[in-house]
């Protein structure tokens, strides 16, 4: 099992979630969440105060995966989330040791 | 039953619609009529004279023509004097009763409760969007507490300070009708027209409610930093040291049917002849300078001007400042204390002032920064409504939109470029919107009140029935008189409010300490957040 964890700009959000729906990616979780990398922040003015803001803001998805359809995902997400331009956002892949599901107790595969 | 409060003097229109409307209706049309007699009189003769080629007889019927004119206009003068006899000078409370307009009272009520949107929830709100979402709540109880407490206020000494008369003395009344002693609903209070009358409970609630804003503007210059408990007795204790004696000295005079005896019964200010028609010294620069000295000496928010500080919601500080602009109409129409053509111009005057501000600061943010925000666009309008404020009622639309025009520039410098070089941190802009904007209006309505530019002019209320007379109306002359009054004004609130400022800080302390700022003043102060989400 894997843990995919990608962070991507917040108006792909819907496009991603209906490109992974459709290849059988069950459930996710996504947070909105701030942060900075290559992409150059923003300049905010009030009342003539300035005030750049290098924290932009980004949306996490975490989705845990069996093995099999980790590539499928990441390729996926990759292609649906990229506008090939900076600030597009990132894709890491984990090892994942265990899953359980609290309702019923399964575990491993089953409980994704 | 005496007369009891005062304002500005008030126009020519106001005064020439409401004597020939109320008063002198027939005598008009009887003037009317007698004038169309003679002429018709003079033409018949003229074309008999005509017809006869007769040159005695043309003599004769010009003479009979003129004799009729002449008999006319005799009529009408005399129709006129009767007409000027039928006000009373000095009217006892049982003719005030009889002087009272069903129409004046309900536009008064109904200002009263729109002057009070505009400190709840509109100022709060306009404050509120503007400080970080972890003092929203602090900023909204504050206002709100200070308008419940200054309500009490005026009714326990608040009003008699402000509008009882103080003899010799024109900087404060007195104590007489503490606690309203004496005022009930059979006793009124004067207008700016002889012989009209409002029940002085209207007037009471109405300048109540200016009574509750005016120490409200000050919070913003000190938001996020202050502590609950030192605001509301600073608040308490500067209403009485400075807001009632500055409300006396600018507004309070006998009355127009008592003046003419008693021509030096006012306050300081009224007596320089200086206008202010809805408190843009009283209100604005009185609440705009204590905000400055406030903001210098309960001292920076922490972590200013290093840490960024936007505000957290301007969706509310646009909805605070759209209800101030309607609440406004109230503030500035219902000053004229009468539902007439005057109270027509201030509230033409309040909405084009404040078009022209909102635009004119969006265009300076446009050409200065390259876009142009909604929070620049409601602070013109504000600091438009602020510069409108004491020329409402006595300005034409026309040099309404030019000071509207004049002030957003002006109060841009202060906020964007003056206050960050000087380096005081005037959270809200207190200052730089309310107190410029006071200046530039009160000054501005020297030249804008002028009849030459179309402006109201002034009356003449030493005299009986108060005259007007355009020609004497000097723009310079009454433009160093508003000098002098805003200069009064920055020296008596700066001085008071340094005053108690100090005196709390060194009893009671201005500020929660470091860490209670940080946190945030709605947890630290109140217990509760503005959102649980």
């Amino acid at each position: 099992m894997k843990f995919i964890i990608a962070i991507i700009k917040p108006f792909k959000l819907d496009e991603v979630r209906e490109a992974l729906g459709a290849i059988g990616v069950a459930g996710m979780t996504v947070s909105e969440v701030k942060g900075f990398g290559r992409q150059k922040g923003q300049t905010e003015i009030y009342r003539g105060a300035e005030y750049s803001t290098n924290m932009l803001p980004k949306v996490k998805i975490e989705v845990a995966a069996p093995d099999d359809l980790t590539d499928q995902i990441v390729e996926t997400i990759q292609q649906t989330a990229s506008t090939e331009a900076i600030g597009d956002g990132k894709i890491f892949v984990l090892d994942l040791a265990s899953a359980v599901r609290i309702r019923t107790g399964e575990s491993g595969d089953t409980a994704l | 039953m005496g007369p009891v409060m005062g304002r500005v003097p008030n126009t020519a229109l106001g005064r020439e619609l409401t004597r020939t409307s109320e008063k002198g209706e027939s005598t008009m049309i009887r003037k009317i009529l007698c004038g169309a007699g003679a002429l018709g009189t003079s033409l018949f003769a003229a074309t008999a004279a005509f017809a006869q080629e007769a040159t005695t007889a043309a003599t004769e019927a010009a003479a009979a023509a003129s004799a009729v004119a002449t008999e006319a206009a005799a009529t009408a003068t005399e129709t006129a004097a009767a007409a000027a006899t039928t006000l009373i000078k000095a009217p006892d409370a049982a003719a005030m009763a009889g002087m009272v307009n069903k129409g004046d009272v309900s536009w008064m009520l109904i200002s009263t409760v729109i002057v009070l949107m505009m400190s709840v929830p509109a100022l709060a709100l306009f404050y509120g969007g503007l400080v970080r979402a972890k003092n929203m709540l602090s900023v909204l109880m504050q206002v709100f507490m200070i308008a419940s407490l200054m309500g009490i206020m005026w009714c326990v000494v608040g009003y008699s300070i402000a509008f009882t008369s103080g003899g010799d003395n024109h900087f404060f009344g007195t104590l007489d009708k503490a606690f309203l002693m004496g005022v009930d609903s059979t006793t009124f209070g004067a207008t700016f027209s002889n012989n009209v009358y409002l029940p002085e409970i209207v007037f009471v609630v109405f300048q109540m409610t200016f009574a509750m804003i005016t120490p409200a503007l000050i919070v913003g210059a000190f938001a996020e930093r202050i502590k609950f408990s030192s605001l509301l007795i600073f608040c308490v204790l500067w209403s009485l040291v400075v807001y009632y004696p500055m409300a006396h000295m600018v507004w309070y005079w006998a009355g127009p049917d008592f003046l003419a005896d008693a021509p030096t019964d006012a306050g300081l200010l009224w007596g320089w002849g200086a206008l202010d028609f809805a408190g843009g010294t009283v209100v604005h620069i009185n609440a705009g300078i204590a905000g400055l000295v406030g903001c210098i000496m309960v001292g920076k928010r922490t972590g200013y001007p290093k840490e960024p500080m936007p505000p957290h919601s301007l969706v509310m500080t646009m909805i605070g400042a759209s209800l101030l602009w309607v609440g406004w109409f109230g503030f500035n129409a219902g000053s004229n204390l009468e539902a007439n053509a005057v109270t027509a111009v201030a509230v033409i005057n309040t909405m084009v002032a404040t078009c022209a501000a909102a635009v004119a600061w969006t265009l300076v943010e446009q050409l200065h920064h390259g876009k142009p925000s909604l929070l620049g666009a409601v602070t013109g309008a504000v600091a438009g409504l602020v510069a409108i404020t004491p020329a409402a009622g006595l300005g034409a639309p026309m040099t309404s939109i030019v000071l509207g025009l004049v002030v957003s520039p002006i109060c841009y410098l202060f906020v964007a470029s003056i206050k960050p070089k000087l380096g005081y941190d005037d959270s809200l802009d207190v200052f730089g919107v309310h107190c410029i904007g006071g200046i530039v209006g009160a000054i501005a309505t020297g030249i804008v009140a002028s009849p030459a530019l179309g402006g109201q002019g002034v009356f003449d209320y030493t005299v009986f029935p108060a005259a007007f007379d355009p020609s004497t109306y000097s723009i310079s002359g009454q433009v160093v008189t508003q000098i002098k009054a805003v200069l009064f004004t920055l020296a008596w609130s700066g001085i008071g409010s340094a005053v108690l400022y100090f005196i709390i800080d060194k009893t009671m302390g201005l500020r929660p300490s470091v860490e209670e700022e940080q946190q945030g003043l709605d947890l630290t102060s109140h217990g509760e957040r503005a959102y649980n989400m």
